[in-house]
């Protein structure tokens, strides 16, 4: 997947809103675009075992949320130099993601969506029981990292940084599933009997992606610490793992750009609607259901073919053994 | 060092009351064209299963190349040598006829953990992956998408892609299945060609290739084989002409 | 730790696991025989609990008020299955997953809507109040065993509805395959629907049941539907008598450790252990078997 012409002029074209836009408009935007990074890069991750992977996991939220406790945890103790405390955050989500993932991949299908989904919890309860953290409330920390001489503490500068990440991890990402594991990964999603059948065997392969999944929404978790200054197990809830598929489903799957304006459309969508009524997730619920159900793109892939840069290659549905009855009329499903 | 390459040793699978594997003894020689026949619902499926590991036999042994392989799982047996290709094309869709038979090519590396270079630049998976392509007749249709193909050249690519990972012993899974008389005719010489450089077990119901190519045949109905042997042999054979081809005498005497 | 108080955990241990198996039941029924992921199954058990509150508030009567709880789930269910589940047969786990969320989410902003935020206390019914002594030295809720019997009377019913009517032979057979049945002339889509409506209101009994010991409020459904759903996991896909084992495993697996778990372990630890305690089952239980105890089986 290279970017070059009309896609890459219209990434630019994103980016460069990205930097200029936000600032123009004020601190509140400023914060307002750094959310929709953070969630953006979570939904990225979910993107990556879901659109690329073939994996629909429920868990994500638990891997984000333990980088965000890891990263507030480690700055109430006093190491607070990004440079330290953000790569733990992203080792200890992956050893997460390596415990989870190991018994989770196990299984297929639906169970695999309800052991993550499961698993999840064993993490929420995990959090909730922290009493010392704050238990269900949760606790507030006290400062953001700082990057060596730089302080976070400014939102414009907090907020390009978590941009650059972003890009980076897009960057990096791209690489990971244009290379030969890449390849592997999308031969499991579009068909894992074909994969073990060539000699690759499946299991490893889901098993490394999500481990590096889990490390990158262990990244966004963290920033999402420094961005609220404040950690609770609400970021660890299966609702929010609900809600990052919903992203990456509404801004157009197998993307990774797709799960970002994903994303800024449902942080957009709350924010805007929550002037008029408190109820807004009354209008989410059936848009979700709508977007499943009638439309056949995401954003992203509107987008592509509104400019007339292409496509987004519709992923084949994914892997699930149970389902697998042939329907005459069947259709693959329409909404990666 | 045996001249089998491989062998079943009283397989046995069961579901429920269904035996679709009935004590089964196969035995392919190496380098041998061998043609497993028989009628729909023989359990042609179930061992073919067992064969490439995909399902765990009841009770029995496989060995191939005098190895054990009976619990070993199916991309061990490719790893080994045992390469499929399957009944219902079963390909990578949204790869490009290239990109399949590429990935088939870096399944033969000891490992893909490989993460920044990207796959489609590498001319070590490319460049064998076209040259198979060529092999199979598909040699212009590199960058088609799998899933726009034809139903005939997806039966191309599934050899192609069996063939890339430079197996000993392709286990053929009806190659001909649902392919029209060119195509036929087209699939038939291309196994001809390969025909002696690899063992091969092909099962099949068109009896013009099984007749032509095989060197020997073994014949599965219900769960059992029934009958095994040369050509010759298997075409004059009373049980199986009663169990398999009922009154159609026909098929059998048409070559002669 | 009395013997007494040991048996009474069991037994709640015991009605929990019933109540899980209402749901679980339902889940798996849809699951094995329409191949649906339903989540929002939750919010089913939800308005049992709150159309029976409403219904209270208008009749007065819980005589009149549960049938009509009941029949409130049934219309919605009704509702989302022909709206939301039809187009979704053909589908694959992912818009199944994402719908019936979709589902979840606005139903439990709905309530909201409709009765507030604040979880509404329900009392248990006055006719039901009391226990009863029935070991020597310890007594019982009578509410407790009531509902216990009626879970299990709800049970032996479906296991009868399909083990020995013409429609459960429908369902079995749709199960197992949906074009023959159609080619039978019988309509499917009619069948689906009575097998989601009947799913909805073994789910709103349970919410019903349970109104009064749990509270009625928005995601009340949730906590139970992630636990029917490892039910589901342990019990194997599709089975009924999986969902019965594993329902009554994990009732009675939470409820004593909620209850020993703190006596043996005394640390900051101790809740979240509770809390996993039948996740760690539910991981046991993988790894003896990865389809779960009774996987229905797939030739």
């Amino acid at each position: 997947m290279t970017f070059l012409g009309r896609r890459g002029v219209l990434l630019l074209l994103l980016l460069a809103i990205a930097i200029v836009l936000p600032p123009y408009f004020g601190t509140y935007y400023i914060r307002f675009a750094t959310q929709i990074a953070i969630y953006g890069m979570a939904a990225l991750s979910v993107d990556l075992l879901l659109g690329y992977t073939g994996l629909i996991t429920f868990g994500q939220a638990a891997l984000f949320g333990v980088g965000a406790y890891a990263a507030g945890m480690l700055t109430v103790y006093g190491v607070t130099n990004a440079f330290v405390a953000w790569p733990l955050a992203i080792l200890i989500s992956m050893l997460f993601a390596l415990a989870i993932g190991s018994l989770s991949l196990r299984t297929r299908g639906f169970q695999f969506i309800m052991v993550t989904l499961a698993f999840a919890q064993m993490v929420y309860y995990f959090a909730q029981s922290l009493r010392n953290w704050g238990g269900d409330d949760g606790f507030t920390v006290p400062q953001r990292n700082h990057l060596g001489f730089v302080s976070l503490a400014d939102h414009a500068t907090f907020y390009y940084v978590v941009l650059a990440l972003l890009v980076l991890v897009v960057f990096v990402a791209n690489r990971i599933v244009a290379s030969e594991f890449g390849m592997v990964i999308r031969g499991i999603r579009d068909n894992e009997r074909r994969v073990a059948a060539v000699g690759f065997p499946p299991y490893r392969y889901k098993l490394v992606i999500f481990v590096i999944a889990g490390g990158i929404a262990g990244l966004a978790g963290a920033l999402m610490a420094n961005h609220a200054k404040f950690v609770s197990p609400a970021t660890l809830s299966w609702q929010l793992s609900g809600e990052l598929l919903a992203m990456v489903i509404l801004g157009s799957a197998n993307s990774l750009i797709g799960p970002i304006l994903g994303a800024a459309f449902f942080l957009a969508f709350r924010d805007v609607l929550s002037d008029f009524t408190e109820h807004w997730m009354l209008f989410f619920g059936p848009l979700l259901v709508a977007r499943v159900l009638l439309v056949k793109d995401g954003i992203w892939g509107m987008l592509l073919r509104a400019t007339g840069a292409g496509e987004v290659p519709t992923a084949r549905e994914v892997d699930c053994p149970e389902l697998m009855v042939p329907a005459p009329d069947s259709k693959p499903g329409a909404s990666p | 060092m045996s001249e089998f390459l491989l062998e079943t040793h009283h397989l046995r699978k069961a579901f429920g009351a269904l035996i679709a594997t009935d004590d089964v003894t196969l035995s392919i020689r190496k380098g041998e064209t061998h043609a497993l026949i028989g009628p729909n619902g023989a359990g042609k499926t179930s061992l073919v299963g067992q064969l490439t590991g995909e399902l765990k036999p009841d009770a029995g042994r496989i060995t191939f190349d005098g190895r054990d392989i009976t619990d070993l799982p199916t991309a061990r047996r490719a790893r080994l040598g045992l390469a499929r290709s399957f009944q219902i094309t079963s390909i990578f869709d949204s790869f490009t006829a290239e990109g399949n038979v590429a990935l088939a090519v870096q399944a033969t590396e000891p490992h893909s953990f490989r993460f920044w270079t990207p796959a489609e630049r590498i001319a070590r998976l490319r460049h064998p992956a076209r040259r198979l392509l060529d092999d199979v007749g598909l040699g212009r249709l590199g960058n088609l998408i799998a899933s726009r193909m034809s139903h005939g050249q997806h039966r191309q690519l599934e050899l192609g892609m069996a063939l890339a990972i430079r197996p000993v012993m392709l286990l053929l899974d009806e190659p001909m299945a649902g392919l029209g008389i060119e195509e036929s005719g087209a699939m038939s010489q291309l196994l001809a060609s390969i025909k002696g450089q690899y063992t091969i077990l092909l099962i099949e119901h068109d009896m013009d290739v099984v007749f032509s190519l095989a060197d020997r045949i073994s014949v599965l109905v219900g769960g059992r084989i029934i009958a095994s042997g040369t050509a010759d042999e298997i075409r004059n054979h009373p049980a199986v002409r009663v169990a398999y081809l009922g009154e159609e005498d026909d098929e059998l005497d048409a070559d002669g | 730790m009395t013997l007494a108080l040991l048996l009474e955990q069991l037994f709640n241990g015991v009605q929990f696991g019933l109540m899980l198996f209402l749901m679980a039941v339902g889940v798996t029924l849809v699951f094995g025989i329409m191949r649906v992921i339903n989540l929002a199954h939750g919010a089913l058990f939800m308005l049992g609990g709150y159309f029976l509150m409403a219904a209270l508030a208008w009749t007065q009567s819980y005589a009149l008020a549960v049938p009509l709880a009941l029949i409130g789930g049934a219309l919605v269910a009704v509702v989302i299955e022909i709206v939301v589940l039809r187009p979704l047969y053909r589908r694959g786990p992912l818009d199944q997953v994402l719908a019936t969320f979709g589902l979840s989410l606005f139903f439990n902003e709905a309530v909201t809507v409709i009765w507030g935020r604040e979880s509404i206390p329900l009392s248990i019914p006055p006719f039901l109040t009391g226990s009863v002594e029935i070991i020597p030295g310890a007594a019982y809720p009578i509410y407790r065993l009531v509902i216990t019997g009626v879970a299990i009377l709800a049970g032996l019913l479906l296991y009868l509805l399909i083990s020995r009517t013409r429609v459960g032979a429908l369902i079995r057979a749709g199960s197992d395959n949906r074009e023959i049945v159609a080619a039978l002339g019988i309509n499917i889509n009619l069948l689906y629907t009575l097998v989601f409506a009947l799913s909805a209101m073994l789910a709103a009994l349970a919410g019903i049941m349970m109104g009064p010991l749990l509270s009625v409020e928005p995601g009340a459904g949730d906590p139970i539907l992630i636990l029917a759903l490892v039910v589901v996991v342990i019990g194997g896909i599709g089975s009924v008598r999986g969902a019965l084992v594993g329902a009554l495993m994990v009732g009675i697996f939470d409820t004593l450790s909620r209850v020993l778990i703190p006596l043996v372990i005394q640390t900051n630890a101790t809740s979240a252990l509770v809390g996993m305690a039948v996740y760690v089952l539910m991981a046991v239980v993988l790894l003896f078997s990865r389809t779960g105890l009774f996987a229905a089986h797939r030739g």
